[in-house]
């Protein structure tokens, strides 16, 4: 690859062809401020629309100032990147945006992690000229998951990018024109009638407050203040291995101890762990796999092959939406969270003696589709939910700070029995592949008889948008494909409707897995958080004493009191689903 | 018949046939040696082509005035498996027309030209995008592309040359910003219509990324003439830097309104008093807008310049598509900025900031100085605001949009400080500064203006002078059109 000389404020360096100003500035460590500009390298994330126009700056021989984000370096270009000229017209550009934008910082749900607001800060913006005249208005749209208020917008695209190009939904994109130029959904409909998944990446990436989650974080202080109820809470895998981030605590620390003090010190009656039902899920889509797997080797036409993980709701819904042909491909499982709730309200209600509407079921999850997952109406009794409110790792953090609970120096405490118990299969759900790999440690040993020594299975590990894997299970080999972000999902659908041969499919809707949720902390464009939590959640199952789902006391337990034997009756009725059709609108 | 000074100082290359031929017969264009150009530039090689428009000196009708052999020579020297050739027809101007009377009047001058490029640059496929508000221009487009393939000079094999070439059309929905390149680029692989960052130009990454180049529909229409006449005869006609001629748009308060091809390095008091006839009525001339709404106002210390891309540009103006807004002594040259930013406002594709919003604010502040709430420090605002924007914006219509303030700020600076500092108008048409007296020494009391007053704030005694009521005054101005006897003041 050709090498360009470049030169920025005096430095010279060299870099490969097709290099943009903004990266020849970070090889040699000049700052050049950023706003819509975006790029998850690993990911294949890169949105340098040069709309916001922050980062311009000057190039010798050039008329006006060039976007550093999308300028393409040419050889011996010389760069002025701290210029008056490139000042005055930052400060500009800020005071048009925030001439634009509602100043309600105060009680925005993005303040403090804001990137417009630390931008005004930066340029010490304390007035602002160009106001007085009209602001923008749009309606506010509020869905079971996410909350648009485009009043905040600033047009940077990154959430289109994410939900076009990444996750391939498409139902983001720019509307109108001039001033009243907005991101919205097709006709301006609410997101909740779209394709929308509740994937939440658009809230992820989202500088400022357009996009937020539908934040739920009171509504769980009003039902612990509540003295009819007992309220439990369990919490995601991937909550563990980002959570502190928020609460002042190093990226990559898993604060699972931290997390359990806290949520008791919060006021749950039981703290339980959705690693319980991630565990179930394994025996449960373990063996349907199994199942189908020998059915469909035995010529049974109707056991189709391969069979798709469900415990994602962004993916259930995105297959519901764009696959509506292939319905009876996935498992009809339910995802962890949903399993654990139909369980709380069924047996564990029992062993409290409680009624189900008595007891309150709080999930904390690093995802925001999961909001959406409890509200459908198929996981309810009689209008009683079996999830009753679901939370994100952020609003946990917040609602930690809000309680004045020093986070850091909590003791580790434990989950309470009986649905707390996990082995080292259940945190790797969590991260991309992790999912189909604990199947694996399960489905290996049920369908061999023998003990599997070796239960890391690395093919199917690592940030590759699709991954194919070939497993030998007894005398199979299995062909296991991994895809994570809904794009990449798409892939690999369309690969299996052309007929490649796969026999099972895992699916997370966010890039690498729910550890980049759109309910986790802000990732802020840094790619390497996301490799941090997925190193906590690998550690965490290498820890453990039993790292198979079929190994775990409490389910053995759960399954001889309770339920029976995977599959039976009982666990067809509490532990697994049904898919709709949907539009495509 | 003689020919009338209106005819003399024109000189028709681009235009040569419009009006002359029927232009829904092919034939007519052929017996006018159409079609000869492109037969003869497949004798040529493709290098030879773009060198012979290279000579030539021809610019960029559109706008901009990039040298069209440049651009072409741009994309022959980019390899790729496929190239496109495409021809703006979005005008969008307000005022003008020169597109569409080409388009009208010799649709097969472009289709050949399209052709002419397409083996030039290595382009077998061909697109005109044009609006769909021009629907007999569209018609005759199409006919013509049909009759073309029919005859064989468009489709496979040309001329038995061996070259392929077709053309297909893409409607506009109307949006001005899609005359950008890259916007209309993206308008025609089905996105929003919003220009992206440039380089890479299209001659490098265009059309489904491939290089593509587009050109104006009155650019092309010069280059069956630049082939069969030669470079050396096309740049004889014209200046140092510009050559050959440009059609404009003639509009406003201007005699003869229309079309008009001139020879680069005319100046503007031709065009306007010799072939535009002046302001109607023994008006005073007080401005040009050229450009449209990304070009400036020129006034009467510009009217002995010669008309070329440099010239304009020297003036805080451009050459623009060809549109020229003849102003009189009756404008007000704050509302004429304000008339053309409430154009640009509307039309940006609000993908950037400084256009998005700073257009809007553009608007406001301008409305602030013509509603009479004008301060000095607005001025202040206004300058930075048109600086910084033009140094910002992502595309050229927002680069361009500051230019009908900053020239006007430039050449009538007392209009704007005469709002600003007296509160006061001097073309009187910013209503809100207006004031209505009656001249007693001139009233008759003919009770006219009484009757015509929609708030009957016009009271008097008949047969002796009136009065206006200021407080109850809409200055709607209908008294002051109605009377007879020259008694009503507007200050």
């Amino acid at each position: 690859m050709s090498m360009l000389t470049i030169t920025i404020d005096g430095k010279t360096t060299s870099v490969p062809a097709g290099s943009t100003i903004l990266d020849a500035a970070k090889k040699l460590d000049i700052d050049i401020p950023t706003l819509c500009y975006l790029n998850l390298e690993e990911l294949k994330v890169n949105n340098n629309v040069a709309s916001c126009r922050i980062c311009v700056v000057e190039v010798e021989g050039r008329r006006n100032l060039a976007p550093a984000c999308a300028t393409p370096v040419s050889d011996n270009m010389v760069i002025k990147s701290n210029t008056l000229r490139v000042l005055n017209a930052r400060k500009t550009v800020l005071e048009l945006l925030l001439s634009d934008h509602p100043k309600d910082c105060l009680v925005c749900a993005k303040s403090g992690e804001c990137e417009l607001q630390d931008l005004a800060e930066k340029f010490g913006i304390r007035e602002s000229p160009y106001d007085g005249g009209e602001m923008s208005h749009y309606r506010k749209d509020i869905s079971a998951s996410i909350i648009r208020d485009m009043d905040k917008c600033i047009m940077c695209r990154r959430c289109e990018t994410m939900c076009n190009e990444v996750q391939t939904c498409g139902v983001l994109s720019g509307v109108n024109r001039g001033f009243t130029a907005v991101v919205a959904p097709a006709f301006e409909m609410n997101l909740a009638d779209t394709v929308c998944t509740n994937c939440g990446q658009c809230v992820a990436v989202c500088p400022t407050g357009a996009l937020v989650e539908h934040d739920h974080s009171w509504a769980v202080v009003d039902a612990l203040a509540d003295p009819d109820k007992v309220v439990i809470v369990q919490t995601a895998p991937a909550v563990r291995a980002a959570l502190g981030e928020d609460l002042g605590i190093a990226p990559g620390t898993s604060v699972t101890g931290k997390m359990a003090a806290a949520l008791r010190r919060l006021g749950f009656a039981h703290v339980f762990d959705t690693d319980f039902a991630a565990d179930l899920t394994i025996m449960e889509e373990g063996s349907e796999f199994l199942d189908r797997l020998t059915r469909h080797l035995n010529g049974d036409q109707t056991a189709k092959l391969p069979i798709l993980t469900s415990c994602c709701p962004g993916w259930v819904k995105f297959f519901e939406h764009q696959f509506p042909d292939m319905l009876d491909v996935p498992s009809t499982a339910k995802s962890p969270q949903q399993m654990f709730g139909a369980i709380a309200k069924t047996y564990y209600a029992d062993l409290l003696g409680i009624p189900r509407d008595k007891l309150v079921v709080v999930s904390v999850m690093p995802c925001l589709a999961k909001k959406y997952e409890c509200a459908r109406p198929e996981f309810a009794v009689d209008g009683n939910p079996d999830v009753d409110i679901v939370i994100s790792t952020r609003e946990l953090a917040r609602l930690i700070k809000r309680m004045n609970i020093d986070f850091k120096s909590l003791p580790d405490e434990a989950f309470d029995a009986p649905l707390g118990e996990s082995t080292g299969a259940a945190p790797i759900f969590g991260v991309t592949g992790g999912v189909i790999e604990a199947a694996l440690r399960t489905a290996y040993e049920l369908a061999t008889g023998e003990t599997l020594n070796k239960v890391e299975f690395e093919d199917v590990r690592g940030m590759e948008g699709v991954k194919r894997a070939v497993v030998k299970v007894g005398p199979h080999e299995l062909v296991i494909g991994v895809a994570h972000g809904l794009g990449n999902a798409r892939k690999l659908l369309n690969r299996v409707r052309a007929g490649e041969t796969f026999h099972a499919i895992e699916v997370m809707a966010c890039p690498g897995g729910c550890i980049g949720g759109g309910g986790q902390p802000y990732h802020h464009g840094d790619v390497e958080l996301l490799k941090l939590r997925t190193q906590v959640l690998y550690d965490e199952d290498a820890g453990k004493p039993l790292r198979k789902s079929h190994q775990n006391p409490y389910i053995i337990e759960l399954y001889e009191k309770f339920l029976g034997k995977p599959l039976s009756e009982k666990s067809h009725h509490l532990l697994h689903t049904h898919y709709f059709k949907r539009q495509r609108l | 018949m003689a020919a009338t000074t209106i005819e003399k100082k024109q000189l028709r290359i681009a235009t040569r046939n419009c009006g002359f031929i029927d232009p829904e017969s092919i034939d007519d264009y052929i017996a006018l040696r159409g079609y000869e150009g492109l037969a003869k530039v497949l004798t040529m090689t493709p290098a030879e082509v773009v060198d012979l428009v290279k000579r030539s000196g021809l610019r960029g009708r559109g706008g901009g005035g990039f040298p069209t052999g440049v651009k072409w020579g741009i994309a022959l020297s980019n390899q790729a498996d496929q190239k496109y050739m495409v021809c703006n027809a979005d005008e969008g101007d307000p005022g003008a027309f020169m597109d569409r009377a080409v388009l009208e009047g010799d649709p097969h001058s472009v289709v050949e030209a399209m052709a002419i490029g397409g083996y030039a640059i290595g382009a077998t496929l061909g697109a005109v995008y044009i609006r769909a508000e021009y629907p007999l221009a569209i018609k005759r487009l199409k006919k013509a592309i049909a009759d073309a393939r029919a005859y064989g000079l468009l489709g496979k094999n040309i001329f038995g040359s061996g070259f392929d070439f077709d053309i297909e059309i893409k409607y506009g929905a109307g949006a001005f910003v899609c005359g950008e390149e890259t916007a209309l680029i993206r308008s025609m692989e089905g996105q929003r219509g919003e220009p992206v960052s440039k380089p890479p130009f299209p001659a490098q990454s265009g059309y489904w990324k491939k290089p593509t180049i587009v050109n104006n529909v009155e650019t092309f229409a010069n280059v069956p003439a630049i082939i069969l006449k030669g470079a050396d005869w096309f740049s004889s006609i014209g200046t140092a830097t510009s050559k050959g001629t440009k059609v404009f748009a003639l509009a406003g308060k201007i005699q003869n309104v229309g079309l008009i091809e001139v020879p680069m390095g005319i100046t503007l008091r031709e065009v306007i008093f010799d072939i535009g006839g002046g302001c109607p009525d023994g008006k005073e001339f007080k401005a040009v807008q050229t450009g449209g709404p990304s070009g400036g106002a020129l006034a009467h210390k510009d009217l002995d310049v010669a008309i070329d891309y440099e010239s304009l540009i020297a003036r805080k103006s451009m050459m623009g598509s060809g549109g020229m807004v003849v102003m009189d002594e009756d404008d007000c040259m704050v509302s004429v900025a304000k008339f053309f930013l409430d154009f640009t406002m509307d039309e940006t594709c609000g993908k950037c900031t400084p256009c998005r919003i700073g257009s809007k604010r553009l608007y406001e502040i301008l409305d602030k100085i013509t509603k009479g709430r004008g301060a000095r420090d607005d001025l202040k605002r206004l300058t930075s605001l048109c600086n910084n924007i033009k140094d910002t914006a992502l595309c050229g219509l927002g680069q361009t949009m500051p230019n009908p303030i900053l020239s006007t700020m430039d050449t009538f600076g007392h209009e704007y400080d005469a709002h600003v500092d007296h509160k006061k108008c001097p073309a009187h048409v910013c209503t809100a500064m207006l004031t209505y007296t009656i001249d007693p020494a001139k009233c008759t009391g003919c009770t006219l203006c009484t009757k015509v007053c929609p708030v009957e704030c016009i009271s008097g005694t008949k047969k002796l002078p009136h009065v206006i009521d200021a407080t109850k005054c809409i200055k709607c101005g209908a008294c002051y059109d109605k009377c007879k006897f020259d008694s009503i003041i507007k200050q």
